[in-house]
């Protein structure tokens, strides 16, 4: 396992930010890179990102456990993340959680079988005076209602009332030999 | 109405492409650096300090004073870390500042750098801001260009370079040390002070950490002087501040006002009242973690002292809203789960605590509340507040403990209602 060329040159740039001794501050971009690349911070990557800063692997782990963004099994494609703090709420983000939820065929904190969506409940994004708003991926959603959720729902492709997983997720390959 | 707004820092938010450095230099962007730069860093600091310019993150420390704080004899190189990880719970402004007017905040980097003598200055931008944080790095990117950064800043001999870096989801980095510490890579535990950052900070060493809407004044405040800003606002508070508005009011927003604009201003007359015309129930101030306000309160000028003064606080200046619709038990749901997701697990009191209040809250929330619930909570508010390395165990419990007190009534009935449906 090693990290894209294009990779690589990121993080070289990132570490120039800081002392040559301090090679741990560049963990946490480095952590986002690698999730970016790999999908998922698994105990190989944690290696991998341990040898590349050349730091103890607890270190790399702790800081893993410890963040909101960072994601030890992969996430969906299409990852919701719905705000359901109090100005949110206050103006009706559970129960478009419900709907989405609902809609996608998972609860709060899950990905569907087939990898495509996830669906997460998230603290304060940022944008109260939008409320509600949500993230899907890196993107802002604000002022939402039902209808918006239904129009960008369809345009991922879910079709029927209940999103029904294409097939199962293949990303997860057994390791005992056959 | 009028004369409370102000535009300083939001002077650019309307103005379409103010982001990029040729519309930022039409709007005057980085004349206040080249004034500063003909300035003694000294005179800078001084100027600030008289200006009253305090920290809008939420603990409304005064800027110029913590300046002062760092030590002028060192050999350590010194750091300023801006605080843009937003993520007080009703707080919406620094993002704005990112993504419409990036330049401003640089220019008050460059000359806050250049007064205190930093050569390294580092954003920390919460994860979440995907957005703001491209806006930024490409502002960094045309001003660098353009000579407002890098070597031999406009021909001084001054240098600095400014880096973004990402947050990764968590609420504590907000708070200075814990930032601190998330920089340098690791879990985001707050450190205990002192010592301050001012002399013991990032890579152990002298750090200045203000937060991305404190230091978007300084180059009015170099520009136009301190005795203008100080005007502006209240005799301990200059200037303005960002008012973010959400919940039920019928024009949510990011409103710059002078500091001192009463509460009922701000929400009868500039967010135009409650929405559908209803009756207010209540309002969150300033930031999830400021106690609540009942209607009979919002005569209150919000500055930082007058909201001290009704047991209350200006915080990071983000009012939540709300109507007499709502329900305050759950209000206080989500209020908890909030608290119990962004303990950091350092400090056992705030650990266990958050965790106890939110599952106590919920109870509550699903009808299964116990009489004696309430006491309880109370009781856990006491047992957490001041038992902690950082603000965050008392910020959840100062909310909680108000919430309570001044809505006692509405949560009996729900924990009655509770026992009548079990009995």
């Amino acid at each position: 396992m090693q990290f894209s060329a294009e990779t690589t040159e990121k993080i070289k740039q990132i570490r120039a930010h800081f002392p040559e001794d301090r090679r741990q501050a560049a963990l946490i971009p480095v952590l986002h890179f690698a999730q970016k690349e790999f999908k998922a911070l698994t105990p190989e990557v944690e290696e991998l990102v341990a040898q590349t800063l050349n730091l103890p692997i607890v270190r790399v782990r702790e800081v893993v456990s410890f963040y909101a963004m960072f994601h030890q099994k992969p996430i969906g494609t299409y990852h919701f993340q719905v705000c359901w703090n109090i100005a949110c709420s206050l103006l009706g983000a559970e129960d478009l959680m419900e709907y989405l939820s609902r809609r996608l065929g998972i609860e709060a904190g899950e990905v569907t079988a087939d990898g495509k969506f996830s669906l997460w409940g998230m603290e304060c994004l940022g944008a109260c005076s939008e409320a509600p708003v949500m993230l899907l991926n890196e993107e802002l959603y604000q002022n939402l209602t039902e209808e918006k959720l239904d129009r960008m729902l369809k345009e991922l492709g879910v079709k029927s009332d209940v999103y029904v997983p294409e097939a199962r997720r293949t990303e997860f390959k057994s390791t005992e030999a056959p | 109405m009028t004369e409370e707004v102000v535009k300083i820092t939001s002077r650019n938010f309307d103005v379409p492409q103010a982001h990029r450095l040729s519309v930022a230099l039409e709007r005057g962007a980085y004349q206040g650096l080249r004034k500063a730069l003909t300035m003694k860093p000294d005179d800078i600091v001084a100027e600030v300090r008289k200006s009253k310019l305090r920290g809008h993150g939420g603990a409304g420390f005064p800027a110029g004073v913590k300046w002062g704080f760092v030590p002028k004899d060192t050999d350590k190189p010194k750091y300023l870390c801006v605080n843009a990880d937003e993520s007080e719970p009703g707080t919406c402004k620094d993002r704005l500042i990112l993504q419409k007017d990036p330049h401003l905040l640089v220019e008050g980097i460059v000359i806050t750098c250049f007064a205190i003598g930093i050569h390294t200055a580092y954003v920390y931008i919460r994860g979440e801001y995907h957005y703001p944080t491209r806006i930024f790095n490409d502002a960094i990117h045309e001003a660098r260009e353009a000579g407002f950064l890098g070597k031999n800043i406009l021909g001084s001999g001054f240098d600095l370079e400014v880096y973004t870096h990402p947050g990764a989801g968590m609420y504590i980095c907000g708070e200075e040390t814990g930032l601190i510490e998330s920089l340098e890579g690791k879990k985001g535990w707050p450190r205990i002070k002192p010592p301050f950052p001012a002399v013991i900070g990032v890579f152990n060493c002298p750090t200045v950490v203000n937060n991305v809407e404190t230091l978007s004044y300084v180059p009015s405040i170099i520009k136009n002087g301190a005795d203008w800003f100080l005007k502006l606002g209240t005799p301990t508070s200059g200037g303005t501040a960002l008012f973010s508005v959400s919940g039920h009011v019928k024009k949510p927003g990011v409103y710059e006002l002078r500091t001192g604009t009463p509460l009922r201003t701000i929400i009868y007359d500039v967010a135009g009242g409650i929405r559908d015309d209803k009756k207010l129930k209540a309002v969150i101030p300033g930031g999830s973690s400021a106690p609540i306000l009942t209607p009979d309160e919002i005569d209150v000028a919000m500055d930082f002292d007058s909201m001290m003064e009704i047991k209350s606080m200006l915080g990071s200046a983000g009012i939540i809203v709300i109507d007499e619709d709502a329900s305050m038990v759950d209000v206080l749901f989500w209020l908890t789960r909030f608290y119990r997701h962004e303990s950091c697990g350092q400090c056992t009191p705030c650990r266990e605590g958050t965790e106890w209040l939110f599952k106590v809250a919920s109870r509550i929330q699903v009808g299964r509340g116990r009489p004696g619930d309430l006491d309880l909570m109370l009781n856990l508010c006491d047992r957490i507040e001041a038992r902690t390395i950082c603000p965050l165990g008392a910020a959840a419990a100062m909310p909680t403990r108000a919430m309570i007190k001044k809505f006692r009534a509405e949560f009996e009935e729900a924990i009655q209602k509770a026992a009548a449906t079990a009995a």
